[in-house]
């Protein structure tokens, strides 16, 4: 990786388009009313680097780029491409000038096919028809120069996430992208599929691409840049060479501080089993068994972590256990009642909480306030309710609770959630499960993209919630978590539990094996 | 300029915006008329004075607007519950069809009794004939857009039918002319009119002046006062109570909402059942407030006069707000009314008023798209993180505590 190849053989990138050389930003300064976005901000990248942007939510990285490709103007500062100033007032100048963005929430058309999506908005080379057998024969050429395996003709709402963003990665390249900025990638990405993703990378930078890696990914960003530029508020901290870099550096200009994921881990007595999970059958979106006989027991004051590889029925589970999926065999006892096939508002009552993976559409309304977004469950209960009138006297009361007590940055209760960073949403979202005080949390990606700061935060909550006897199941890719958290942990792969281990029995290898199939006693 | 000040202007400007679209509309309107060799301002005098000039016009521009604010309420409720309801005309027929059944079979009824079991009869008939589709929808996932427009049909064959049939007036079955059309409803049925309480106001307040300038004579009625007061309910409805939240909630994010244990099929029938209600209510209100009779002649939109289409501009005019709906039913009323005089006064073709009520429409839609755009750059700019800078957060804070 570390390989410069500037200067080395052709101007050509090998999809034919020219190379970005370098790319400079000078001063960047972007005001938002009320907000200073980003402050006086040098950044440059080079033909065959990858220089990573590394900062929590909210730190201006994403503000920065979008400036770059044009989404933004900035209020001061100026962008050279090749030494050479450069106007970029739209993403159209930005693909232009041969800059790609590879988005954090994928832009991408559900019902069309993976070609027709890379095809859409270009011309075609025989108009009025269309050319898709050739865009589908130079997206196979593209996905075996860069290792990004795709099928043209898969409709993208069948692609895994991971496989809808390789589609993301040939979009760009196809459009002729000589410098790609990447936004999070890794936010949704399995292990295995992080890994492929970083073979497509070397790759891209050997062949003379220019990649800008954003991230609050530590050990990603040590892993895959050449250069790490650190953004903290709005200003750049520092920028040092990847190699003179520990975690620890990093993550002090990062925050400010130390962090370390170490819990004061209280004993608590576990108590009686409170969710049964028995020999449990469901069907995925694509009517093939998702779940073939999941059992599973977790008792109060427990964390039970389920790690695996994405695609595994992690998500047909969390659905099956909240009703939203039906069994197609087998129980769910919630404290020795039998609960299968119940619907959601019947489970909030019996006291199941559920943190959804996909929070911003199934978490969340975005389009409703902070306070609404409160009381999704219990807007028909008292005392927020008078069972027909709602009283915002009540709501905005326990709003004002619970934005203090979970520490959810906004600027008031009757902003928008969708003007809220990753982080506060999850924030909102945990203070709304967990002040029902559930007797079983159902938590999915719990921290997934949320900055260090808010994930440390929602780790201690949920240690707090197994510590007033709530049993907890914990879905999560990131084992880093799991390891922190849970008592024990299952491994699940293809719809079958593959063996629980004890918290301290527990190795990263033996895990990882686990998750690729191999049985506890085996490994 | 400080954020909160800048924020304050910018929402001044998203409220001022189908004002301003109106004009421009207007203006393009001007350059048509003078092409058509009519003058401009003579032709816009006209349609003020059609509109407002009087207080009989604005009477009859108050009496256009009421059907519009009805149909226009009920579809604030459907869209806010995520279904498009084409259905207004139709739900508007079965609605007027049901006052008038119930009127002719209940000749002897008391005003206090017949009145209101009317109302309620048009008000349930159209949100049956809403609710059918909100069944379909769904149960079984029949587009909602496409079932009230056919719903439509029926309506209006049904009513053709009955008209023909069934409630046609006795007397026109021996006339050789045979016109399509009932009896005239008992005189209890009529909605009272209003113009003596105003003037009664008016003199109270000592404004009443001359006779020829006072409201007796005019035809306004109390279905106006129904109407502004079914808006209002309307509003503490979807903002103030449960039921409201969960249609907004459904018609926001459905998934979410089904995660959150509402009942999704239910609230999207409901929206349509409220919809088509008010529709209905749209529909009796011309039968009891207007024509005192049910008649096919001239077809279904002699009976509508278009308004439940209208309904849904004047509904998206007023932002989708129970409250908006008010000032933007007026306007289409006086565009209606007003547009009479001004073809008479400068003789163009009746189609023109078409085209500059189409106009402002097309300049409404266009600003708000433009006023959401600019919304999009709010959020944006909020999302560069309130966090990063405290002062600016506090700033915003203090301007939404007002």
């Amino acid at each position: 990786m570390k390989t410069m190849v500037t200067g080395s053989g052709s101007n050509l990138l090998p999809t034919g388009h020219a190379r970005i050389e370098s790319m400079e930003m000078r001063g960047i300064v972007k005001r938002f009313p009320g907000v200073l976005a980003v402050d006086h901000v040098d950044f440059d990248v080079h033909a065959g680097e990858v220089h990573a942007l590394l900062g929590e939510n909210g730190a201006g990285k994403s503000t920065l780029m979008k400036v770059l490709y044009g989404l933004y103007q900035p209020n001061e500062g100026e962008i050279l491409i090749n030494g050479q100033h450069a106007t970029i007032k739209s993403p159209a100048d930005a693909i232009a000038q041969g800059i790609g963005m590879v988005h954090q929430h994928f832009m991408l058309v559900p019902s069309l096919t993976v070609a027709e999506n890379v095809a859409l908005g270009l011309r075609s080379s025989r108009e009025p028809l269309l050319d898709l057998d050739i865009v589908a024969q130079r997206i196979v050429e593209l996905a075996k120069t860069y290792g990004l395996q795709v099928d043209p003709l898969a409709p993208v709402w069948q692609l895994a996430v991971g496989e809808q963003q390789r589609v993301e990665i040939i979009k760009a390249l196809y459009r002729g992208a000589a410098l790609l900025i990447l936004d999070e990638p890794t936010a949704v990405l399995t292990p295995q599929e992080v890994d492929d993703l970083f073979g497509t990378l070397h790759q891209m930078v050997r062949d003379g691409h220019a990649l800008i890696f954003i991230s609050h990914k530590l050990h990603e960003v040590l892993a895959i840049s050449d250069r790490v530029t650190v953004l903290r508020d709005g200003r750049k901290v520092g920028e040092i060479p990847t190699r003179e870099a520990t975690k620890e550096s990093l993550a002090r200009m990062m925050v400010g501080r130390e962090v370390v994921f170490r819990y004061e881990r209280s004993a608590v007595q576990v108590g009686p089993p409170l969710l049964k999970i028995e020999n449990l059958w469901a069907r995925s979106d694509r009517n093939t068994d998702a779940l073939r006989g999941v059992n599973l027991e977790i008792r109060a004051g427990e964390i039970l972590g389920l790690a695996g590889v994405s695609g595994n029925g992690q998500r047909e589970l969390a659905e099956a256990l909240f009703g939203l999926r039906p069994a197609t065999q087998g129980r769910v006892l919630i404290a020795g009642e039998d609960v299968t096939g119940k619907d959601p508002a019947t489970l909030n009552r019996l006291g199941i909480s559920y943190i959804p993976e996909e929070r911003m559409i199934d978490g969340v309304i975005t389009d409703f306030t902070v306070a609404e977004n409160l009381i999704l469950q219990t807007h028909g209960d008292r005392p927020f309710s008078s069972s027909i009138f709602l009283r915002p006297g009540q709501i905005a009361r326990r709003c004002t609770q619970l934005i203090e007590n979970f520490n959810i940055r906004t600027p008031s209760q009757e902003t928008l959630i969708k003007s809220l960073s990753g982080g506060n949403i999850q924030k909102l979202v945990l203070a709304r499960e967990l002040s029902r005080n559930p007797r079983v949390l159902i938590a999915a990606q719990p921290t997934r993209g949320v900055d260090i700061g808010a994930t440390e935060y929602i780790h201690q909550r949920l240690l707090d919630q197994r510590a007033k006897g709530t049993a907890t199941l914990l879905i999560s890719e990131d084992l880093d978590e799991i390891m922190a958290l849970a008592d024990r942990i299952a491994v699940i792969y293809e719809g079958e539990i593959v063996g629980v281990v004890d918290r301290g029995e527990a190795t990263v290898e033996q895990l990882g094996l686990m998750m690729a199939g191999v049985h506890a006693g085996q490994a | 300029m400080t954020p909160s000040r800048t924020l304050r202007l910018d929402r001044l400007l998203d409220l001022l915006m189908p004002v301003l679209a109106t004009v421009v509309a207007l203006l393009i309107g001007a350059v048509m008329l003078v092409l058509m060799d009519a003058d401009p301002i003579r032709a816009y005098q006209a349609l003020y004075e059609g509109a407002f000039g009087t207080k009989n016009a604005v009477a009859d521009t108050l009496i256009k607007a009421t059907p519009l604010l009805l149909v226009g309420i009920g579809i604030c409720i459907s869209f806010r519950g995520g279904v498009i309801n084409i259905g207004g005309e139709g739900q508007m027929i079965v609605g007027g069809l049901a006052a008038t059944a119930l009127a002719l079979s209940m000749p002897d009824a008391r005003a206090e009794v017949l009145i209101p079991a009317c109302l309620v009869a048009s008000f349930a008939a159209g949100a049956v004939w809403g609710g059918i589709a909100g069944v379909l929808k769904a149960y079984f996932n029949v587009n909602e857009i496409l079932s009230t427009v056919m719903l439509n049909q029926v309506a209006t064959y049904w009513m053709i039918y009955l008209m023909n049939n069934t409630l046609i007036d006795p007397d026109q079955l021996t006339a050789a002319s045979r016109i399509p059309e009932t009896d005239r409803l008992p005189r209890q049925s009529d909605l009272p009119r209003i113009g003596g309480w105003l003037d009664s106001i008016y003199d109270w307040l000592g404004l009443g002046g001359a006779d020829a300038a006072r409201w007796t004579p005019t035809l306004l009625h109390i279905g106006t006062i129904i109407a502004v007061v079914f808006a209002v309910l309307v509003y503490v409805f979807l903002w103030r109570t449960t039921l409201g939240y969960r249609i907004r909630a459904v018609g926001k994010n459905p998934r979410a909402s089904r995660y959150a244990g509402i009942r999704v099929k239910r609230y999207t029938v409901l929206s349509l059942l409220l919809s088509g209600g008010f529709a209905g209510l749209a529909g009796g209100i011309q039968v009891l407030g207007v024509r005192h009779r049910m008649s096919a002649e001239g077809g279904a939109i002699a009976f509508t006069g278009n308004a439940g289409f209208n309904g849904i501009v004047a509904a998206l005019f007023g932002k989708l707000h129970p409250l908006g709906t008010i000032p933007a039913s007026v306007l289409f009323g006086a565009l209606l009314v007003g547009g009479n005089k001004l073809q008479r006064t400068v003789q163009v073709p009746s189609a023109l008023i078409t085209v500059l009520i189409s106009l402002v429409i097309v300049f409404v839609v266009s600003s708000d798209l433009w006023s959401r755009q600019r919304a999009r750059r709010r959020v944006a700019v909020a999302a560069a993180e309130p966090a990063a800078s405290p002062g600016g957060s506090a700033a915003i804070e203090m301007d939404q505590a007002k």
